[in-house]
């Protein structure tokens, strides 16, 4: 069973937002909302700055407390290791919002709870998700981890990664090159 | 040099700057859950002591405002819900790894025998009430033979309405503030401890109000004790609970929660009721009230503070 993530190279994004906004057009996000969006973090003292760059949306994470704490299901894993929102299930209650550490949703003026869907969307029909596709330094690379031969797992093989808040305990899907 | 910044610029309503997706509703709900819990537990456990006629107050009257206070309770986790038509999917699946689930199916047992509770009480406190439904007559007559069950069952699911409030909030991990197991304990007892400055306020015997003054001060003790430990709980853990820690030992929840709760709602309520046992005289209506008022005020604090506590962009102004 496939087990989708994504790598994303602070080396190579700019923040341009492209995928912020590519997400917006592909997703029809409500105006004033987001799915992903770009944090930059400085560290250190002039002259010696330091910056990365990522950009962040939900980390698809194995072991989601937003799926545990939803109390109709709606929340859930689909098969690939999405996690999603039923709109019809869900009852607007935001537990899943307050139990995200990374705060990646929000509830849909529609009453629903959203967020990003890894554009489950496209990867079934085998293209990439909209951010990775329009990245203009292809900065994204998405793919299956269980398929030891793919580019994600070659790269998170190779190059020295990290996830956001590990000590969350969520197990997060969004890998940083570093 | 730290600095965060979201240059993408995010503005989710309800989600930034800071998180704000549970407004009045839910600390109203936790206040009139854990009051509803006090006040059905000591109705069940006087009754089974056999104080149905010295406690009247306590076993018979104080039920009476259960319905109601739940009702108020249920409307206020109501209007928080953002898809309310879809309310029903509560109740088409019990989710066991969901504090919330489980809350929403104990009060599915409690709303009812709560009303079928005060209803075998109706007679004995308006005793000129007549039913006019040979029926429904015949009905409280067959529950008041239930009572004992009855009460074994409200003690049950009292206790569990009372932890259940706490260990809504402490199960989210997301937000420090709230992820310590103390939560489920201290809104247990403060929510008892409001049901017994209910029953105080209410009370016109005075061995009842002496008894439910011993017990509120026990509690408010048990309280300050848990609201110690909570702190030292925090200041020995991670850095991300001792930041949440911090947001109440000299930030922005310093004054409000040390005066309003800790100050007021527990520590006068204490003396005061402590200065009555001495035989100095303390209207017991100002503890009773000072009570209540810091254990609503309690819940908000929690609630708001919870969501201010986080583990990323801590860093961002």
């Amino acid at each position: 069973m496939a087990r989708y993530a994504m790598a994303i190279d602070t080396k190579r994004c700019v923040g341009c937002s492209d995928c912020v906004a590519a997400c917006q057009t592909e997703n029809n996000v409500p105006v004033g909302f987001c799915r992903d969006w770009i944090v930059e973090e400085m560290h250190g003292q002039y002259p010696t700055l330091d910056l990365e760059i990522r950009s962040e949306r939900c980390n698809h994470c194995a072991d989601s407390p937003c799926v545990r704490s939803c109390p109709t299901g709606a929340s859930h894993y689909e098969e690939g290791g999405f996690v999603l929102v039923t709109a019809e299930e869900c009852i607007g209650c935001k537990a899943c919002i307050v139990s995200c550490p990374y705060d990646a949703r929000y509830v849909h003026p529609e009453g629903y709870v959203d967020k990003c869907t890894f554009c489950i969307h496209r990867v079934k029909e085998g293209q990439d998700p909209a951010c990775v596709s329009v990245c203009p330094t292809h900065a994204f690379i998405f793919g299956d981890l269980e398929d030891t031969n793919s580019e994600i797992s070659k790269v998170l093989r190779s190059r020295k990664n990290k996830t956001l808040i590990p000590e969350a305990g969520t197990k997060p899907h969004i890998f940083y090159l570093i | 040099m730290h600095e965060i910044t979201i240059t993408s610029g995010r503005m989710n309503h309800g989600i930034d700057p800071v998180l704000h997706a549970w407004g009045w509703e839910i600390p109203v709900y936790l206040f009139l859950g854990g009051l509803a819990a006090g006040l059905l537990f000591f109705s069940a456990y006087f009754y089974l002591k056999g104080k149905d006629k010295t406690f009247i107050t306590a076993v018979k009257t104080a039920p009476m405002f259960v319905p109601l206070l739940l009702a108020i309770g249920l409307g206020a986790l109501f209007l928080d819900l953002s898809h309310k038509l879809y309310f029903w999917r509560l109740y088409t699946t019990i989710r066991l790894e969901s504090p919330m689930s489980w809350g929403a199916w104990t009060l599915l047992l409690i709303f009812p025998l709560s009303i079928f509770w005060s209803a075998t009480f109706l007679k004995d406190v308006f005793p000129r009430w007549e039913c006019k439904i040979p029926m429904l007559g015949r009905f409280i007559e067959w529950l008041k033979e239930q009572r004992t069950w009855m009460a074994y069952g409200l003690i049950i699911l009292s206790a569990v309405l009372g932890m259940y409030t706490g260990i809504l909030l402490s199960a989210f991990n997301a937000r420090p503030f709230w992820n310590t197991s103390i939560l489920g304990p201290l809104f247990l007892i403060s929510g008892f401890s409001t049901g017994a400055a209910f029953i105080l306020l209410m009370s016109k015997d005075a061995e009842e109000r002496r008894m439910f003054s011993r017990i509120d001060m026990v509690l408010i003790a048990i309280e300050l004790f848990l609201i110690v430990h909570l702190f030292m709980g925090f200041l020995a853990s991670t850095e991300v609970h001792i930041e949440a820690a911090h947001l109440f030992l000299g930030g922005p929840y310093t004054a409000v929660f040390w005066t309003l709760v800790a100050g007021l709602g527990l520590i006068v309520p204490l003396l005061a009721e402590l200065m009555e046992l001495r035989g100095l005289h303390v209207p017991v209506q100002i503890p009773a009230l000072l009570v209540l008022l810091g254990g609503l005020i309690l819940r908000f604090i929690v609630v708001d503070a919870g969501q201010s506590s986080r583990w990323l962009y801590k860093f961002m102004q």
